[in-house]
């Protein structure tokens, strides 16, 4: 432990990769509760793949990799509203084609493009790379991202809660839907060096719900979102850094942990207490 | 002033005709109850009134207006089964909601905002459940928690879909009691109901649907055994209980 806050202070690569890793949770801790409310976790999972021929294509034109990433992001959101819409294929079907096409035109752009280590690097992470370009634009996102929940945080909720009266009463629901998408595709890019595009869909998803194992109110389900996605982060990167570890694969790992852990203890949803709360009422019974 | 106008409304899914040619019209300072069988369109006309769904044609006009201008008078309590229960939030942020239509892009609600949900909350007696989650409480509390809702909203009109399913004696008489209030200081409500028995008691005004409109308006000109076999059809038994008791 003291070896690695050591190694912190004297390694700048290490503060960054601890900075922006950091920031990557408490972003993906935020979003993951919207999109795990609002049952989009294959949705989250499709958007982040959707990212990669975006990455490749702004390669090829010479543009910042965001530009690109957002536009093959939303096509895929829109892509896959089009598709469960208009014909009898159901949402999670349309999910899958649309983002396994996106997905693999990726995978052979990328790999003419450049080599098969960038595309290593883009599919995993790599958070011992982070360039400072890297930490400055998760910390433009992180700030973007954090901004618009707090600024349209009762929109959020409402629409997120109760769809139709948030219809009912004039909310534009698609137009939140098409931004809720941008914010993912914005968190997305900023996880593609922490953690990689295969497993962002883990840091939107797990942190957020291990929040919502343990509380009946979304603003702290929020801020406990947060709080996991950043103990993540750094206990990963401590991990991953004291046993040569695969970064992003442990990050996750820990979140993991931390979900078994409400999964087993929360002292209201948890399965443990839950059973022996059932047993006691049980013997009361008889 | 009419509170709802509506002319030649058609809506159909898929082709399918879930309502075709309906006309009526609703005054101010009325209780009114859909009514009809299963399947009869009843809740497809609320969402048509909300522009909720498409219509292939028809004219509505609420308030003497478009929806577009007052749909923030408007007040919509869904059908409980389109509620996600287990979502982290509690009775008062629920009923604070109600607020969010009067409260401009960017604001927050403020005290002015909570104390008004409090007070709705007493109204329909759920004072002392506001801070337990609202998957918790029971059909009856979880209605009367979005009627409370709804009042926060401070409408004109309202329209409650189904409020009456699965509910205990008890929340049954306070949304009646409130709802009956709310028509004495002029408001327009418009229920979704499908239990018959109780229709004559609940409501000035009944709209006998099935697919098209079987009859609207005062409940005695309505509710008539004719008007009722009409609407449900083949269901005999039913209607056998009718001929007795009337």
């Amino acid at each position: 432990m003291m070896n690695f806050i050591d190694s912190v202070i004297e390694y700048e690569f290490l503060q960054k990769a601890l900075l922006t890793s950091v920031m990557v949770g408490v972003i993906c801790g935020v979003i993951g509760c919207f999109i795990i409310l609002r049952g989009m976790a294959l949705m989250g999972d499709a958007i982040s793949h959707a990212v990669l021929p975006g990455v490749a294509i702004s390669y090829m034109l010479g543009i910042n990799f965001f530009i690109g990433a957002v536009v093959t992001g939303i096509l895929t959101a829109v892509g896959i509203g089009f598709i469960s819409q208009n014909s009898r294929v159901k949402n999670d079907s349309s999910i899958g084609i649309v983002f396994t096409a996106a997905f693999a035109l990726g995978i052979i752009l990328i790999t003419v493009l450049k080599s098969s280590s960038d595309l290593y690097h883009i599919l995993f992470g790599n958070v011992l790379a982070v360039r400072p370009s890297d930490m400055w634009i998760t910390l433009i996102i992180g700030i973007v991202v954090l901004g618009s929940v707090y600024l349209f945080y009762k929109e959020l909720l409402v629409s997120s809660f109760d769809p139709i009266m948030a219809q009912a009463y004039g909310l534009p629901t698609k137009m939140i839907h098409y931004f809720l998408m941008t914010l993912l595709t914005l968190v997305t890019v900023a996880s593609l060096q922490t953690v990689g595009i295969i497993l962002v869909v883990a840091m939107l998803v797990t942190p957020a719900s291990t929040a919502y194992l343990l509380t009946d109110r979304l603003s702290v389900m929020i801020g406990l979102s947060a709080l996991f996605g950043a103990i993540s982060a750094v206990g990963g990167l401590y991990l991953s850094f004291t046993y040569n570890l695969a970064s992003g694969a442990t990050i996750v790992l820990v979140a993991t942990t931390l979900f078994i852990v409400a999964l087993l203890f929360s002292p209201k949803q948890g399965i443990l207490l839950r059973a022996i709360r059932s047993k006691r009422s049980k013997t009361v019974t008889v | 002033m009419n509170a709802v106008e509506v002319k030649d409304l058609r809506v159909s899914y898929f082709g399918n005709e879930a309502l075709k040619k309906v006309d009526f019209t609703i005054s101010e300072g009325t209780l009114v109850g859909i009514i009809g069988p299963n399947g009869a369109g009843k809740s497809t006309l609320l969402k048509a009134i909300l522009n909720l769904i498409p219509k292939d044609s028809g004219e509505i006009n609420i308030l003497g207006s478009t929806l577009k201008e007052v749909r923030k008078r408007i007040a919509y309590v869904p059908q409980r089964s389109a509620i996600d229960w287990d979502f982290p939030i509690r009775v008062k942020e629920t009923v604070l909601i109600g607020t969010y239509p009067s409260i401009s892009l960017l604001k927050k609600p403020g005290r002015k905002e909570k104390e008004l949900a409090l007070k709705c909350l007493e109204k329909v007696d759920m004072l002392e459940f506001q801070d337990r989650q609202i998957g918790e409480l029971s059909g009856g509390q979880q209605q009367r928690v979005f009627l409370a809702r709804a009042l926060a909203q401070q409408t004109d009109l309202f329209l409650l879909d189904e409020p009456f399913v699965g509910i205990d004696v008890a929340s049954e008489e306070v949304i009646v009691r409130i709802l009956k209030e709310l028509r004495d200081e002029g408001k327009t409500i418009i229920v979704v109901h499908h239990d018959l028995s109780k229709a004559e008691k609940y409501f000035d005004e009944l709209l006998l649907l099935n697919k098209e409109l079987i009859s609207s308006g005062d409940v005695k000109e309505v509710f008539t055994p004719r008007n009722i076999a009409k609407a449900y059809g083949g269901q005999l038994s039913f209607l056998e209980e009718m001929v007795m008791t009337t």
